[in-house]
């Protein structure tokens, strides 16, 4: 147990420390949603109706921004090795490293995108929404992440593999996030469905994904 | 407790580095893997802790713990230190001294072992290579496993920390413990086996008592 608990303190204290997760994730999620209305124009109803697909874009695509360095990282300095010889599972090592990079890069933007609705004027229960739903999806968008970040492991130009390999991945978890936040926005649909299917989403990659990506690890390692 | 090989081989990229490979070693022996560069010393060692994987042969070890793997027995000291240069000294070893199964508290008597005690509070980006060696090494002492696999554990040391890790060796061996250690110089251990890589690939697990290179001690 207390190995769980050095590597989580160990990976988010790097993260805080190299000041590459958090703050570049929001300010990218920024970028991205203020660009937003320069290509729409000053249009706010058509904003307000677009705003939480919007947001759920930029909240994709600023998570999948500091994953390749999940492994990659370790693998230069050779902590990886050590990692493989320890006697956590493998599998509990990736998901560990996988929460805390959620906790320093995901949960920033959950957190931020209330904040960025309002420049898309959406009303404070449609915030509510997003970021709830933002909450539920974006550990399926890390789970799903760590796949390919294990899988880019030992490639130089791992960031632009890992997009074109996660990206696919993650339209399910794009579709119910939006359908979910749109459903208590505008209706009719009801909050309900979408929502749950955006939560089994999640569950199925925290089961999913932590065995995978251990097994790109292992066989990677050659 | 007994480590052996028997018919050892190992094909990187489709390229034989080496076949037939055998020793045996028991508990308090030493074996130094020598050989010209390229020969698989880094191979051999990276085989024995799980990291490369066995084409033939077989690679045993009795006596351990049962319910754990060879590679989670051993320590594995590669080429680069596992060292990251955002944590300080002492957080770098805790780390691992926690992740890898240690006690608490194991780590501030490791760091003294390797005189890196004063330098405990320093981030790690402001080391120089022999001092990231030595807290690399600290992880010997600090987490206890009885297999020590050592890839040129001297390069980057001064004299002093030569003769500090030299005294380390010793006493893991006097505790029952086993060091395989790829090297190109001496590391001052008496009556270590050699095993001999040579450009023909497979050679003979020469068993020379009391032959080792060097003997610093």
């Amino acid at each position: 147990m207390s190995a769980v608990k050095a590597l989580l303190v160990r990976d988010m204290r790097l993260a805080v420390r190299l000041g590459g997760g958090a703050p570049m994730g929001v300010l990218f999620f920024l970028i991205v949603v203020t660009l937003m209305p320069f290509a729409l124009g000053p249009d706010l109803a058509l904003l307000r109706r677009i705003g939480p697909a919007i947001l759920w874009l930029g909240a994709l695509l600023a998570s999948l921004l500091a994953l390749d360095r999940l492994f990659a990282a370790d693998h230069e300095d050779g902590s990886l090795d050590l990692i493989l010889t320890s006697r956590l599972p493998l599998e509990l090592t990736v998901a560990v490293k996988a929460l805390a990079h959620w906790l320093t890069t995901g949960l920033p933007l959950v957190i931020a995108a209330p904040v960025l609705a309002l420049f898309l004027d959406l009303d404070p229960p449609a915030m509510a929404a997003v970021a709830l739903t933002l909450l539920v999806g974006t550990p399926a968008l890390t789970f799903i992440g760590t796949v390919g970040a294990a899988l880019a492991v030992t490639l130089r130009r791992g960031g632009l593999i890992l997009a074109v390999l996660v990206l696919p991945l993650t339209i399910p978890v794009l579709i119910f996030g939006v359908a979910a936040a749109n459903a208590a926005v505008i209706g009719p649909m009801p909050f309900g469905p979408p929502f749950t299917i955006l939560c089994a989403l999640s569950l199925i990659s925290f089961v999913i994904g932590p065995f995978a990506a251990a097994a790109a690890l292992r066989h990677g390692l050659e | 407790m007994r480590l052996s090989a028997t018919g050892l081989a190992c094909v990187r990229s489709g390229r034989e580095v080496f076949t037939g490979l055998g020793f045996a070693l028991a508990a308090g022996e030493a074996l130094l893997v020598l050989g010209r560069n390229g020969a698989g010393k880094s191979s051999l060692l990276r085989m024995i802790a799980g990291l490369v994987r066995i084409a033939s042969g077989r690679l045993a070890l009795e006596g351990g713990e049962s319910e754990l793997t060879l590679a989670e027995q051993a320590h594995y000291v590669g080429h680069q230190d596992a060292v990251k240069p955002a944590l300080t000294v002492k957080e770098n070893l805790e780390f691992w001294t926690q992740y890898l199964g240690g006690e608490r508290g194991r780590s501030d008597p490791a760091l003294d072992a390797l005189a890196l005690g004063n330098l405990a509070a320093l981030p790690a980006a402001y080391l120089s290579a022999g001092q990231k060696r030595r807290l690399s090494l600290a992880r010997l002492v600090a987490v206890k496993r009885p297999i020590w696999l050592l890839d040129e554990p001297t390069s980057a040391l001064d004299a002093a920390a030569q003769e500090r890790l030299s005294g380390l060796m010793r006493g893991h061996l006097a505790a029952g413990g086993i060091i395989v250690a790829a090297t190109h110089g001496p590391v001052g251990l008496m009556g270590a086996k050699e095993l001999r890589l040579d450009a023909s690939g497979p050679l003979r697990p020469a068993e020379s008592e009391g032959a080792a290179p060097g003997g610093a001690a």
